[in-house]
């Protein structure tokens, strides 16, 4: 017999408490980042724990600063000459912008996957294994396992198997999409950045490449900037509201999508900011 | 008003419709508020035919459920609403339910009007009426509370439905004594006792309604919860 406890309900026992996550869970924790764009303060005191291999939505109105936060988390503002960032942001408990990172070291543990896909102009065989090669990698039946994976990981594979030696091109844009992310994940970085990755996709891809989110997340800590709110809706476990570079709520999906507890949190999400 | 916003969104399409809904709500329980006076004054009077006309009445209340419904339904599937108002549109379609089921008991009401009587059963009516009068006001305040979206004065009504279940017990108690002092009354008796029984149901769906507006306005679903848990998430 099932015994069902009628005073917890499944998402009650999936909710995360946020704010004393234990180091464990914690894939990254963000403290008290600030950063400028020369004289223009774009981020203001940012702190926040996402957790370990679920997926983290940034939501917030065009320039509340979430693709700047996200792009933080790889250093990829480091190639703004005028960005200057203060704070903290610890991976293994280590602060990523320490003197001592390997810069791309960081970012062969943190991947990113951008808005338009972005395939080299290569078959579709090497694209995957690009990451791999870069390290040195050359042993082909390693690539071709590599290869194999990172495709069925991005659920792409049934689809180009048989022209893997094929233009990346010739793809459509959701499979190129979810190429790029297969791409992405043949190095098999923790963390996984994804800048509104379906916003040049049409719904039908969308709905793939949301699927492919929800199966990723077992592998790997998936943080999500996106413009549709039903998407981080749908995907998301935790979402974090942004607005005018700062943090207003961060909490489970499920609170913020039917009980938020700021006015600025409610009055975007029902589509009541302006 | 001032809990509700509904005029802010950027969507003036959404606003006309969510403000639609809630007027039509509004409309549908001013109907069965009429509907439920209308049967008590037919069973205190026993007027055939007003009793006829309320149970001819109810098709209409059924058919605005429906049709609600069907606009909640609607805007849920194309403008997926968040927050407030995804609770708002659930508050609705539970809020028309219990209405209903409110214009149901009115129709049970009415048909006991329509028995014929004996002069000794006066005096059972004269009770049903007293306590038809305070289900009549309670529902009065509970859709004033809806209208105005007030958790406060939803939770006194909440609590205040234990005086109505109090009258109803005197009722049963009363009704036991008629019956067991002469059993040939038990048929005329239990008309009655149904009608009393249709009464003080109106009292549990309006205590329901004042949890969805609890939940509309606090976000917290208070069903099932005791009074000092429930003025607790009021006070958050």
């Amino acid at each position: 017999m099932i015994s069902i406890d009628p005073n917890k309900t499944k998402t009650d026992a999936e909710k995360v408490d946020l704010a004393n996550l234990p180091d464990s869970e914690t894939a990254l924790e963000i403290r008290g980042l600030n950063l400028r764009y020369g004289d223009k303060q774009a981020l203001f005191d940012i702190g926040m724990k996402i957790p370990k291999k679920q997926v983290t939505a940034f939501i917030g109105p065009s320039g509340c600063g979430k693709s700047t936060l996200l792009r933080c988390i790889n250093r990829m503002n480091d190639l703004v000459d005028t960005c200057h960032i203060d704070g903290e942001i610890l991976l293994h408990g280590q602060n990523i912008y320490d003197k001592a990172v390997d810069v791309a070291a960081l970012r062969r543990n943190v991947g990113m996957v951008f808005q338009r896909p972005n395939p080299f102009p290569k078959s579709i065989y090497e694209n995957v294994v690009y990451g791999l090669r870069l390290q040195g990698e050359n042993n082909r039946r390693v690539l071709d396992e590599a290869c194999e994976r990172s495709l069925r990981g991005a659920a792409i594979w049934d689809e180009v198997k048989d022209r893997l030696h094929d233009n990346a091109f010739g793809l459509s844009g959701g499979q190129q999409q979810r190429l790029v992310i297969a791409r992405a994940i043949a190095i098999e970085p923790e963390v996984l950045l994804l800048d509104e990755p379906t916003s040049a996709l049409d719904p039908i891809s969308t709905l793939t490449i949301e699927e492919l989110i929800t199966e990723l997340k077992s592998k790997y800590t998936v943080v999500i900037v996106t413009h549709n709110m039903q998407q981080a809706a749908r995907v998301s476990d935790q979402t974090a509201f942004m607005y005018m570079g700062e943090l207003i709520e961060y909490a489970d999906t499920n609170t913020i999508f039917t009980t938020p507890q700021k006015k600025k949190t409610e009055d975007y999400i029902t589509g009541r900011y302006g | 008003m001032e809990n509700i916003s509904l005029n802010k969104h950027i969507s003036g399409q959404f606003n006309a419709e969510l403000g639609d809904i809630r007027n039509r709500v509004l409309a549908m329980g001013g109907l069965v508020e009429r509907q439920l006076e209308q049967s008590l004054d037919a069973l205190a009077t026993l007027d055939a035919e007003l009793a006829s006309k309320i149970i001819e009445g109810d098709h209409k209340v059924n058919g605005m459920e429906v049709s609600i419904d069907e606009e909640c339904t609607r805007i849920i599937a194309k403008r997926q609403p968040a927050a407030s108002d995804l609770r708002l549109i659930i508050a609705i379609s539970k809020t028309i339910a219990d209405l209903e089921r409110i214009g149901d008991a009115t129709v049970r009401i009415a048909k006991a009007a329509l028995e014929k009587r004996t002069n000794n059963q006066q005096p059972l009516l004269v009770s049903i009426e007293s306590m038809g009068r305070h289900a009549t006001h309670t529902l009065h305040q509970t859709l004033d509370a809806l209208a105005r979206m007030d958790a406060d004065a939803a939770f006194e009504l909440h609590k205040s439905d234990a005086k109505l279940d109090a009258e109803y017990e005197g009722i049963i108690r009363q009704l036991m004594t008629y019956m067991m002092e002469d059993p040939r009354s038990i048929p005329g008796v239990l008309d009655v006792l149904w009608a009393a029984r249709a009464v003080e149901r109106v009292g549990d769906r309006c205590k329901n309604i004042c949890e969805y507006i609890i939940y509309y306005v606090k976000g917290k679903d208070v069903r099932h919860t005791s009074y000092e848990d429930m003025e607790k998430d009021l006070q958050e």
